[in-house]
């Protein structure tokens, strides 16, 4: 009998990246947020460790204002690969006093999560937090290592980045300092879609087209319920909608869309011409959101 | 994922060659920006008055980039054409950013490298090519820049590609490695379309040009070497007693069957499966991450390396590398370093530094130290022995980075001699 692997050079090339954080690495995790790129790792991690279980736990930071769908799912793959899942609650740094929520029109919990990541961080001692963040984002993504390092505050010290050669990874650290890895920084957002059709990956509902209550403002697509601010002339219209990137619901914004199976998403992704963080609320704040967020150790 | 071939491309230039807007250019034309990022584009362009899109807006992504109107850091792009995908690591062109060239072209396999028409071959031109030379990439494109700033006049294109011919010579590049082609990136001649004011060019346009090139031509083949990653054991019930060894094949192929021996141990061995993920298979390509079963019991630990009986590498304590320096805190005799070669780590010492190279092809110098940027010829002597290739014979196991045992940063890269 012959045959022959024949590697995907991304998908190889993550899973490297992978066993090199669970070799280097005392406490890693794998920070979760139930959308499709962080779906993605899980596979991509399963694959690198197989047949032995994905040696870290996954971290998810609940802003409370999370799709149900979205959490529904997530327990539901954390039961079937019997992995374990740490949640750590926005609401809890909220009534701990340590954030205050946000008022007003563009209300969010998004920034809030920084903090109750850093403190989930110094709680577990995780020395290593795995990402599905990818270059291809934002700009200042594009400008991110695979393995960045961190300070005791989380920051991001950007112009003063280690430089990363071939593919040698230095995860060397200091007591207190952590790194941010992203194995899937060389994907595009294409790629992903492509490789959850290929491997037949499931992922939540919320991103084929449904039915849903929503709401226009900004030229974009608001989900209307009780956690998203809208004022009283902002019209309530039911639409064929899903979305393209799945965060906390008042960041993310919908697509009007009838792609209901996963071939129709991947034709539309394709031929799409607005870009994927175009839907995110939270990057439209300045042209350097990202970068801004990214600094005090936001994702 | 689709099986689309993907070439990785690394860009240089010198300040002002129009490197960003190349590379806007390369985006705009593939389709490549999204409408929400071309109305920023669109945006910002109008609000610093110019009567043009400016490109460069696509790629200059950090906040004090954008306030200084330069490029400071690696930048990673990605773009897919129907049958090819491409990231382009665009590197800085200032002279104090060697390093970020260097590390910009370790993961690529071609470089674009930028001069402007109007200026020519200039010392930035040679460094740049010089690295190339130094990390042997595939091929090299030389785009002569802002054609339109010199009437497409063919005697200027024909100048410069003579003189970069000289530099030609004197590297270790075949001249079928070397394309050059006239552009103006910021009207978008010879990008995607043929140039109809420059009917005296008759070669590809940029972009056909990258379409061409293969991934088999630009990788090259040579002996396999598996370096342990990760010892996988499930300890579970199905697989109680499963003992893989993980790892990224580089350079060759692996079969069921192969003999082989694992270093440092030099024991002997067969492979017994190869895996990946649920499947098993007989062969795996190079580049493939999988994990690999022996035939006997063998005591192998991270960091040890397999190969094939009959390919063994060098194992040595005492080494001679090429060091490009890429931290400000100076590389001085008898400094130790963790060296770390593919993912094994030994402790190194500065035995001797022989020379600093001049990054034109003009020579070397007789030095006592490596400052940042500086490429010179190191000696080192090890605490254990590694298992390596020279550079030239096997990339893959022939380059290692320095760390630095106080601040733990990466600090220089080596190509062994």
């Amino acid at each position: 009998m012959s045959n022959l692997f024949i590697p995907n050079p991304k998908e190889a090339e993550s899973i490297h990246i992978l066993r090199e954080v669970a070799a280097q690495f005392e406490r890693p995790v794998l920070l979760f947020s139930g959308g499709k790129d962080s779906i993605t790792l899980v596979r991509l991690a399963q694959k690198a460790f197989y047949p032995a279980r994905i040696p870290f736990p996954l971290l998810h930071i609940d802003t409370g204002h999370n799709f149900p769908e979205t959490i529904e799912f997530r327990d539901q793959l954390v039961a079937e690969l019997g992995l374990e899942l740490i949640v750590r609650n926005v609401q809890d740094s909220i009534n701990q006093g340590k954030v205050t929520e946000e008022r007003g029109r563009y209300a969010s919990r998004n920034t809030l999560q920084t903090t109750t990541l850093l403190d989930a961080i110094e709680e577990f001692k995780f020395d290593a937090c795995i990402g599905g963040a990818r270059r291809d984002e934002e700009k200042a993504r594009a400008k991110e290592r695979v393995f960045s390092v961190r300070d005791d505050f989380g920051q991001w010290d950007e112009k003063n980045q280690r430089p990363e050669l071939f593919d040698m990874l230095n995860g060397r650290i200091h007591q207190g300092q952590n790194v941010r890895v992203f194995p899937i920084s060389n994907w595009t957002e294409l790629d992903v879609w492509e490789y959850i059709k290929t491997e037949n990956i499931a992922i939540p509902s919320i991103y084929f087209a449904h039915k849903r209550e929503v709401f226009f403002r900004d030229g974009m697509v608001w989900t209307a319920n009780e956690h998203v601010y809208r004022e009283s002339y902002e019209e309530v219209f039911e639409k064929m909608v899903r979305f393209r990137t799945v965060g906390d619901m008042t960041c993310t914004a919908a697509v009007l869309s009838e792609a209901d199976t996963l071939d129709a998403v991947v034709a539309e992704i394709r031929d799409s011409t607005i870009s994927e963080r175009g839907a995110r609320i939270d990057d439209k704040r300045s042209e350097a959101a990202m970068e801004s967020r990214k600094k005090v150790g936001y994702f | 994922m689709e099986n689309r071939k993907l070439i990785k491309i690394a860009t240089a230039g010198s300040v002002d060659d129009g490197k960003s807007t190349l590379i806007g250019r390369l985006l705009y034309d593939t389709k490549s920006l999204t409408t929400d990022k071309l109305e920023a584009i669109e945006k910002t362009s109008r609000q610093r008055g110019f009567d043009y899109l400016d490109f460069s807006l696509a790629t200059d992504g950090l906040i004090a980039e954008r306030e200084q109107g330069i490029t400071i850091d690696v930048a990673h792009i990605y773009f897919n054409t129907a049958k090819t995908n491409f990231v382009i690591a665009d590197t800085p062109g200032h002279v104090e950013y060697t390093r970020n060239m260097v590390t910009g072209a370790s993961t690529s396999q071609v470089a674009i490298i930028l001069i402007d028409a109007r200026k020519g071959v200039i010392e930035q031109t040679n460094r740049h090519f010089f690295i190339s030379n130094l990390l042997r990439l595939g091929h090299v494109v030389v785009a002569v820049n802002k054609m339109d700033l010199v009437n497409y006049d063919e005697d200027v294109f024909l100048k410069i590609k003579a003189d970069f011919e000289v530099l030609v010579e004197k590297s270790d590049f075949k001249t079928d490695q070397i394309t050059f082609i006239p552009i103006s990136a910021l009207k978008g001649e010879n990008i995607a379309k043929h140039s109809e004011l420059m009917p005296w060019y008759v070669g590809n346009t940029l972009l056909d040009h990258l379409e061409v090139l293969e991934p088999s031509d630009l990788h090259e083949s040579t002996v396999a070497r598996f370096p342990i990653q990760y010892v996988t054991r499930p300890r579970t019930e199905a697989f109680h007693d499963f003992r893989g060894f993980s790892g990224k094949l580089y350079g060759g192929s692996l079969k069921v069957g192969d003999e082989v021996t694992v270093l440092p141990s030099f024991t002997e061995s067969k492979i017994k499966t190869i895996h990946f993920f649920d499947q098993e298979y007989s062969e795996a390509l190079p580049g493939a991450s999988i994990t690999i079963t022996l035939e006997n019991e063998v005591n192998i630990s991270r960091g040890d390396m397999l190969v094939k009986s009959s390919e063994l590498p060098k194992s040595e304590k005492q080494i001679s590398a090429t060091i490009c320096q890429v931290n400000s805190k100076p590389l001085k005799v008898g400094d130790k370093y963790t060296l770390q070669h593919g993912i094994n780590r030994v402790l190194a010492k500065v035995e001797s530094i022989d020379s600093v190279i001049h990054t034109d092809f003009t020579g070397e110098v007789s030095a006592s130290q490596l400052k940042l940027n500086d490429i010179g010829k190191v000696n080192f002597r090890l605490s254990k022995p590694i298992h390596f290739d020279t550079y030239h014979d096997n990339k893959s196991n022939g380059r290692f980075i320095l760390i630095d045992e106080g601040s733990y940063d990466t600090v220089g890269v080596g190509f062994i001699d």
